[in-house]
């Protein structure tokens, strides 16, 4: 199965070691468990403190519980010591510790509220197998948004079909893609089926393989600016999840919108773990006061 | 909240929005009865809002499971918008 | 007078050729990547096969997905306007006629006199037309050819969640982990593309009778569910996958 591995991502974890928790008021964590990647967030008194990215098992409970756990690594913390979990994501009603569980979308919007800071009205989320474009207020309350889960086409799984066809690493496909003469027009099939065989057909045209990633970012990029014009695009504008890593699409949908999307510290794939957390912080403040 | 279910794909763009805003002053609920599919169901929503939505299994194939009120020619009130008193629901096609 | 019918198909190229109201010939071709080439080497194919030579073709006429970059035509026709023409010639009395080939599937009701009152067409997007089948065959490592047999031996109806083909091909891999056998993992593929067959037919409405052409027609475990889901029979003609060529070598005729 090595020639499948083009895909494959890095695994990690992080934690603040400026931050004592011990003393804080409220801990609560945040576990966004996907269809591909699963994250955990843990926040102290509102401040970021520690984070863990890993793939998702075929297993949600116990995704959630090893990503759990390895956000937990070298902190001193354990589990019992955070007073609220919520559990989001497509395995959100599976992660066995959650007290209560949010809608991925609510997260969404709500980390990036907290990433970006409260301009962000327009949020994109391209996750592994699903795109999320949400409309925010200043609150971080979602107005408006839609989802995309049924077709592969502008998700990392569509991506990750490209790198297994062109034999690239996935993370280089970005970068790839701008070492060309001339962008060249995006491939034309939505459906990922038919554009595979469309880039087929290009590669045996003599196409540079760096010509055939460039044009699918350009389709891919193409694709989710029509999905976001359903919700419409206000400034600012903030790109997160896995395929926000991709300078190749996050640059040309960039272009085709002409805003230029925030930048935020940290890793933009945690932003649903964050609104996790952050909603977690919420309900324990109102659960404290009753 | 305008929620928009459904999806797009090569095909073309198959959403059924609902203005949340207008389900959390209606008691009377008739998207519940007024598919013929059963498609839609009230819940309480992540900002405490009791609204409708259209149920999990459906949203990936609301396209065909929406045709029967949608025939090419002499297309008739869509039922659900009918029965939706708040005017809630919009179809994208 | 002779005509000929050139199907230009997404995955195969089919040509037929009509002498006074006959079929002197058909043969067909892989698309590939040089689709023009494909058509040419069909189209000699096909004359070899009639026995006539090229300048003996009164009219050329291209139909499918590909047909303004049909060579030798002059005219062409849409897939609709074929297949309708076609079947009103061999199945008169279906008024529905399903058609579905390797990328694109569509309902049409005619007015029995060959004329198109309605038409519902699936296309760009692999989930309801052949290629799904294909892709869920290789999934599962069982030939095309066999798949739709193997279905057939299946007496469980198993639900797919996933409709994309490429999300499709995951749950049929984890369908497979889970011990699921082979047969009811193809009836369930068959099940769902039938499914949304059935949605576009019943768009346009059902007819009494229902004919079925197209390359998806030689897929018993499609056909299968299709009638398992229609309620129905429906009849498929000799050579249902040259009814868009037969189609359009019919409309050169009529001019």
């Amino acid at each position: 199965m090595a020639e499948r591995e083009f895909w494959r991502w890095k695994e990690y974890n992080w934690h603040d070691e400026n931050i004592d928790w011990k003393g804080c008021d409220t801990i609560t964590a945040g576990v966004d468990v996907g269809s591909v990647s699963s994250q955990a967030v843990i926040m102290v008194d509102g401040k970021l403190y520690a984070f863990a990215s890993t793939r998702t098992g075929s297993d949600s409970p116990q995704s959630a519980q090893k990503v759990m756990d390895w956000a937990l690594e070298n902190t001193g913390m354990n589990l019992d010591d955070i007073h609220y979990k919520v559990g989001t994501g497509y395995g959100r009603v599976n992660v066995p510790f959650a007290d209560k569980a949010i809608t991925e979308i609510a997260c969404h919007a709500r980390g990036g509220n907290f990433m970006y800071g409260n301009t962000v009205r327009t949020i994109l989320d391209m996750g592994g197998q699903d795109c999320k474009a949400i409309h925010c207020d200043e609150r971080g309350k979602v107005t408006n948004f839609l989802m995309n889960d049924k077709c592969a086409a502008g998700t990392g799984r569509g991506m990750e079909v490209f790198a297994d066809l062109l034999a690239v690493p996935i993370e280089d496909i970005g970068e790839l893609s701008f070492d060309v003469e001339k962008e060249p027009p995006p491939v034309s099939s939505t459906c990922v089926v038919f554009a595979k065989s469309e880039a087929s057909g290009l590669l045996r045209k003599g196409w540079p393989k760096n010509k055939v990633i460039a044009a699918y970012c350009n389709a891919m990029a193409h694709r989710v600016v029509t999905l976001l014009e359903r919700i419409g695009v206000e400034k600012d504008f903030a790109i997160t999840g896995g395929i926000g890593k991709n300078i190749g699409v996050v640059k040309r949908i960039e272009d085709e919108l002409g805003i230029e999307a925030l930048k935020a510290d940290g890793d933009t794939q945690t932003a649903g773990a964050v609104g996790a957390a952050l909603f977690g912080k919420a309900l324990l403040e109102k659960s404290r006061k009753s | 909240m305008k929620a928009n279910y459904g999806y797009m794909d090569g095909s073309g763009e198959y959403y059924i929005t609902i203005d949340t805003d207008h389900c959390i002053e209606c008691a009377h609920h008739g998207c519940l009865d007024g598919c013929p599919k059963g498609m839609f169901e009230i819940i309480t929503d992540d900002y405490d809002d009791e609204v409708a939505q259209i149920k999990e299994e459906f949203r990936k194939k609301i396209k065909y499971d929406c045709a029967d009120c949608k025939p090419v020619k002499d297309r008739p009130p869509l039922p659900c918008q009918e029965a939706c008193t708040p005017g809630a629901i919009e179809h994208s096609w | 007078m002779i005509t000929a019918g050139i199907d230009m198909g997404a995955k195969n190229i089919r040509v037929l050729i009509l002498k006074d109201g006959e079929v002197i010939a058909r043969a067909e071709h892989t698309a590939g990547f040089e689709t023009e080439e494909s058509a040419r080497a069909a189209f000699a194919k096909a004359l070899e096969q009639a026995g006539v030579t090229e300048d003996r073709i009164d009219k050329i006429v291209a139909t499918g997905a590909g047909r303004e970059s049909a060579p030798l035509a002059t005219e062409s026709v849409t897939d609709v306007g074929a297949a309708a023409r076609g079947a009103k010639e061999v199945l008169p009395q279906a008024h529905t006629i399903i058609d579905v080939g390797a990328e694109e599937g569509r309902a049409i009701k005619t007015d029995g006199n060959g004329k198109v009152m309605d038409f519902a067409v699936n296309e760009k997007c692999a989930a309801g037309a052949g290629s799904f089948t294909e892709a869920m065959s290789r999934a599962l490592e069982v030939p095309l050819e066999e798949f739709g047999t193997l279905s057939l031996k299946s007496t469980t109806s198993t639900p797919m969640n996933a409709q994309c083909a490429v999300f499709a091909e995951s749950e049929v891999v984890s369908l497979l982990h889970a011990k699921t056998p082979k047969k009811d993992i193809a009836r369930a593929v068959h099940d769902a593309i039938a499914d949304r067959i059935i949605s576009m037919v019943r768009r346009v409405g059902i007819e009494p009778e229902v004919a079925l052409i197209g390359a998806v027609s030689r897929n018993p475990g499609f056909v299968d569910s299709l009638k398992r889901g229609l309620e129905r029979d429906v009849f498929i003609p000799d050579d249902a996958e040259y009814i868009g060529a037969l189609g359009a070598a019919l409309v050169a005729v009529d001019g």
